[in-house]
């Protein structure tokens, strides 16, 4: 890490770096087919076993949502939006119902609002541990990947109990959720969430303090506190830094305000702990899952009424939500119209995507794959 | 229990809801610079539109000054009718406390071409990424979906789309999806 052939530049932007231009310099695409890249393609420049240069390259599985959106009712935009991110598909429709309420002005049933964070907080745990099997075969750990992936089971199981999909719930609807909680559900969830918890302090034993994981993340793509502000970055990424921002302590959507957690801050900026604050957010999701099952009303309304394609008015609205890869806002504009008039879709993966030449520049090629997915990119997210 | 009449929008302009971090925040705007028009003022959201030749001045006023420290969102909207295409900055702020519910919308239009040609007509705005490095894919987005060419921005390259995407920038109204 100390002898690096070339310096990272004080130029921060992508795009800007200066190479050294001789025969000795190769470029290298990652991806767009490889299993490891994820439907991107990085294209890198490599002098020796050092990355000179950085080209992120997304758009591969680009849907174009925001332009299907401006096609469709308020309703029916709800199943398609939801797909650049099916394993975390409450969190990504959040923000979206939230803003429509503000638009229709629909007053959420008390009961609909735990069951929001219960559903948001377990399709979080899902996303992670999806994220963290991953992150497990990347670095080579054939048994972080089959672990996360088995342990995802538990949550999916409550998922598919609540909505009746094991992904793409489409739960969330304007106004509440689309059905009520099965009978006997608080029991089994929690249950199943304690269950789950203990199996995650295991996941320290076999991988966080695993010598050979702490050895490929520990000191590779240290983002600083300045940088990481400076550079936008969102969720874990910025957490990592030593930046304390997290949308359900600093602007209190549903009822995170009444319930019991706290925000995940490291100081190191690196890929170790970028890896690790994810993992720690998922037992803070089993603690807001235990408590707002406590403190949720046994019974009543979990969804308003909607007239008939409801128009909203001529104004606009700007929701976010902490997603599984930090802050995802929607930016909705209504023009008395059954369709909205613009929808803009903000996501975590690509305000993180910025990070990403400036933390692989002057990196070890061996790295790539460690500070990559630390990033908790997720392309098809970014490309919408 | 449903209340979707219209009336019920006007509610959130309620200037009572507004703090007066707020009015505070948009005060300081509109002293400093007159053309400066403050479209609202909601519960932690402002939105300022301004002239595009005076958007690098705001911009860096509103991180200097106001302590806006990173965008969280480049939206571009198309309007035929105005003949214009409007850009959306939606700016947040990570390092002042006081501010961290708050988004500051700042918007400015540029004229709008009916045959875009995007990086060689009129439609043309200073790029904020000297102020804002966190806006640099986002306006390398807006550029290849709505043609808007960012002046001073290094890399108005496509992002998202194909590589060989001959069609009109796709997020203009006058661009259809096939059988809608």
């Amino acid at each position: 890490m100390s002898s690096h052939v070339y310096p990272k530049e004080k130029e921060i932007f992508p795009g800007l770096q200066l190479e050294k231009v001789d025969d000795r310099i190769m470029t290298l695409n990652v991806g767009p087919q490889h299993p490891g890249s994820g439907h991107m393609r990085i294209i890198l420049k490599v002098d020796g076993d050092y990355i000179v240069h950085c080209d992120p390259d997304p758009g591969y599985v680009h849907r174009g949502e925001e332009k299907m959106a401006e096609y469709r009712n308020y309703i029916t935009n709800i199943p398609h939006l939801e797909r650049p991110v099916i394993h975390d598909s409450c969190n990504i429709l959040y923000p979206y119902c939230l803003g429509v309420e503000e638009l229709l002005g629909l007053e959420v049933p008390e009961r609909a609002k735990y069951i929001r964070v219960i559903a948001a907080e377990l399709n979080r745990c899902v996303y992670t541990q999806y994220w963290l099997a991953i992150y497990g075969i990347f670095l080579g750990h054939s048994t972080m990947f089959m672990w996360p992936m088995g342990d995802r089971e538990l949550v999916i199981d409550l998922l598919d109990k609540m909505t009746g999909a094991r992904v793409t719930h489409a739960y969330f609807v304007p106004g509440g959720v689309r059905n009520d909680l099965p009978p006997n559900f608080e029991d089994v969830c929690l249950r199943q969430v304690n269950y789950f918890e203990k199996r995650l302090k295991e996941y320290a034993d076999i991988f966080y303090d695993n010598p050979i994981l702490i050895s490929r993340t520990k000191d590779t793509g240290i983002l600083s506190r300045e940088d990481a502000i400076k550079l936008g970055t969102t969720g874990s990424v910025l957490r990592a830094s030593g930046v304390d921002f997290d949308i359900r302590k600093k602007e209190p959507y549903d009822v995170y305000e009444e319930l019991d957690f706290q925000t995940n801050v490291l100081k190191e900026g690196d890929s170790y702990a970028r890896s690790k604050i994810p993992w720690l957010d998922m037992f803070e999701s089993c603690r807001i899952i235990r408590d707002a099952l406590k403190k949720m009303p046994k019974s009543g309304s979990v969804r308003v009424k909607l007239k008939p394609n409801p128009k909203g008015g001529d104004t606009e609205v700007y929701r976010r939500v902490e997603s599984g890869r930090g802050s995802l806002g929607m930016h909705i504009i209504s023009r008395g119209k059954p369709q909205p008039y613009r929808l803009k879709i903000s996501v975590g993966s690509f305000r993180n995507l910025i990070a990403m030449p400036h933390l692989l520049t002057g990196e070890m090629l061996g790295n790539m794959p460690a500070v990559y997915w630390s990033l908790n990119y997720w392309p098809v997210e970014a490309d919408r | 229990m449903s209340s979707t009449d219209s009336t019920e929008i006007v509610k959130t302009d309620d200037s009572s809801l507004t703090s007066d971090l707020d009015k505070s925040l948009s005060d300081s705007i509109s002293k400093k610079f007159s053309n400066v028009e403050i479209a609202y003022v909601k519960p932690d959201r402002i939105r300022v539109n301004v002239k595009k030749e005076e958007i690098i001045a705001v911009a860096s006023f509103i991180r200097d000054e106001l302590h806006f420290d990173h965008a969280e969102s480049v939206g571009g909207v198309d309007y035929p009718e105005d003949k214009q295409i409007e850009v959306v900055y939606h700016l947040g702020s990570y390092t002042d406390p006081s501010l961290s519910k708050h988004i500051l919308a700042l918007a400015t239009r540029a004229p709008r071409e009916d045959v875009p040609r995007p990086g060689n007509d009129s439609t043309i705005l200073p790029s904020l990424r000297d102020i804002f490095p966190s806006v640099s894919f986002h306006e390398r987005e807006c550029f290849e979906m709505l043609g808007v060419y960012f002046d001073g921005h290094p890399d108005n390259r496509r992002l998202l789309l194909p590589e060989d995407w001959a069609d009109i920038p796709p997020l203009r109204k006058d661009f259809r999806i096939k059988g809608r």
